[in-house]
């Protein structure tokens, strides 16, 4: 395929609901064959956003490009190359999930064949079990069926998670995955950050309508002040003069004994190296690499995140 | 940009896809027993209860020689419009609205009007079906001739049942969920039964209501479909009545209609 090139290019997009801006000039694209997500708070205007991809909703301003093309004044085109599942959207309760297949294959003019998609998505057992009496995780798995039946160049996957219980969940990553392996750009939106982390190649992080951050996850973590977390309690105190000069880190603490240091990697070979140097043993050594969640929390975190981190500094 | 090159050829045709909304809304219209018995069933059902009564089976002048099962087969006829397209029509639709299945739709190449088209079509057969069967149990149970002007009276049956789709579809539109569609459903629903004269025929009230009820879509329907029942082309001011309401009710709902 052609990896690297944008599929997807959002360009200053501004999008107001009764006078309040959701989206205020978020801008970004989406490179083909990657996972992309979007993450954020709820009620942070991500589903404004990709409805705006979707040709769902028209931007009050800028523009929005699927593979060159404009989601609402050529919507015809769009929908060919983009499938959808959208968040909290229904079938009929009397038809089956055969039916609903075979419907929305014949609205493409090249169509995947709908049996073997069912029977990757473990739909085939259910055929002609009415949409009403599918379980949760069954009507996810029968959405994403419906976004990839009209083999798509992208699949738009709102909250796709949600409401699924830990199993359906992983067994809907590695679907994702699978779909990503064929070749398929895939747009997630999600709250879930170990989903994101998981999942995607690049991660964009909407707060209150703006982009707060655009990055891989590593790099997304990798701009809290501290990404990895050190703790231990030392066979016999350290003095504080060899701790305060460790390079990378950010912030140290002393508490009943027990050692907390926030920095890099680079701190901890400077504490592993140390503690040799001072024959001292660390107990209980704990290394945390920082998750997506610390970066989400910085990223997202009012009143401005600088001023939290100085707090932590002075602190330390 | 290159990218575009690359993009299909737009479109399926779509007669294709509409079909096969078609189809699928008529599985699913199939499997609504509620609806199937009072568009279909009920108005026969009705008509043979009032060919029952042996009075309603005599002659009689204040009718001008008619009999009152004769003046009951337009009005069950009526009423099974009403029923397809007060009833039964708004719920579904807004149903669909709710549930998001009209925008899940547009996010595909086929348009969601795919849908309401659908349901019209449906809901415009069905009632039409019912006529057949009302006018067939008249006919053969009850003695009750056909319409001696059929061309007069068949113009009225699609006036009247594009009025009521109409009318119909502009529930729907005005309706922001099923719940406000049900009660605006049935406060339409008595009013509409009785100017179609489910209770009193519009033939016997007493002149001032008459005048009243004429003017509206079901009262003139069925001034339409009496006149053509008795042999005589339909007046032109009843039909002009019928096509006037069908106008502004399509054209309120076009105008109102959301889809989400």
């Amino acid at each position: 395929m052609l990896a690297g090139m944008a599929i997807i290019e959002v360009n200053g997009v501004r999008k107001t609901y009764a006078g309040r801006p959701v989206v205020d000039g978020v801008s970004f694209s989406v490179d083909e064959g990657e996972i992309f997500g979007i993450l954020g708070p709820n009620g942070a205007g991500k589903t404004t956003i990709v409805e705006c991809v979707e040709g769902l909703r028209v931007p009050d301003a800028g523009t929005v490009r699927v593979a060159g093309l404009d989601p609402v004044a050529d919507h015809d085109r769009v929908t060919l190359l983009l499938g959808a599942q959208l968040q909290e959207s229904e079938l009929q309760p009397k038809i089956t999930v055969g039916e609903a297949l075979e419907l929305y294959s014949a609205f493409y003019p090249h169509p995947a064949d709908w049996r073997p998609l069912a029977e990757r998505l473990g739909l085939h057992t259910m055929l002609s079990t009415r949409f009403g009496r599918l379980s949760g995780g069954q009507k996810q798995r029968l959405s994403i069926a419906m976004a990839l039946v009209g083999n798509p160049r992208v699949v738009v996957l709102d909250e796709l998670t949600t409401g699924l219980d830990p199993r359906a969940r992983r067994d809907t990553w590695q679907l994702i995955e699978d779909v990503r392996g064929s070749g398929v750009t895939v747009v997630l939106v999600t709250h879930f950050m170990e989903e994101a982390q998981r999942l995607c190649d690049r991660i964009a992080v909407i707060d209150r309508g703006t982009l707060a951050a655009l990055d891989t996850p590593s790099g997304l973590i990798a701009r809290t002040g501290s990404s990895t977390a050190i703790s231990f309690t030392p066979s016999e105190p350290l003095p504080d003069a060899e701790l305060s000069g460790l390079p990378g880190a950010s912030s140290y603490e002393n508490r009943n004994g027990r050692i907390s240091i926030n920095g890099t990697d680079e701190t901890v070979n400077a504490v592993i190296s140390l503690l040799a140097r001072l024959r001292i043993t660390a107990q209980q050594l704990r290394v945390a690499e920082a998750t997506l969640d610390d970066a989400f929390l910085d990223l997202t975190e009012h009143p401005g995140p600088a001023d939290e981190r100085g707090l932590t500094e002075q602190a330390a | 940009m290159a990218t575009a090159n690359t993009v299909p050829a737009p479109r399926t045709a779509p007669s294709r896809s509409s079909l096969a909304v078609l189809r699928s809304e008529a599985r699913l219209f199939l499997r609504e027993p509620g609806s199937l018995f009072w568009i279909l069933a009920f108005p026969t059902v009705l008509l043979t209860i009032l060919g029952l009564i042996p009075s309603f089976r005599e002659h009689d002048d204040a009718l001008g020689g008619r009999r009152v099962i004769d003046l009951y087969v337009p009005v069950a006829v009526l009423l099974a419009m009403i029923m397809a397209g007060l009833q039964a029509m708004p719920p579904v639709l807004t149903g669909y609205r709710e549930r998001g299945i009209l925008r899940r739709m547009s996010t595909t190449p086929v348009r969601p009007s795919a849908v309401l088209g659908a349901q019209i079509v449906l809901h415009g057969a069905a009632a039409l079906g019912s006529t057949l069967l009302v006018m067939a149990v008249g006919r053969i149970a009850f003695g009750v001739r056909l319409p001696g002007q059929p061309f007069g009276y068949l113009l009225g049956l699609l006036l009247a049942v594009a009025c009521v789709l109409a009318l119909g579809a502009l529930v729907c539109a005005v309706s922001r969920t099923t719940k406000i569609a049900a009660a605006i459903g049935s406060a339409v629903f008595f009013l509409m039964m009785f100017t179609a004269g489910v209770w009193v025929p519009v033939q016997v009230m007493p002149d001032v209501l008459r005048h009243i009820v004429q003017v509206t879509p079901f009262g003139a329907a069925s001034q339409v479909l009496d006149r053509a029942a008795t042999g005589a082309w339909p007046s032109w001011a009843y039909l002009g009545v019928v096509a006037l309401w069908t106008v502004l009710a399509a054209a309120g709902a076009i105008r109102t209609f959301r889809w989400e």
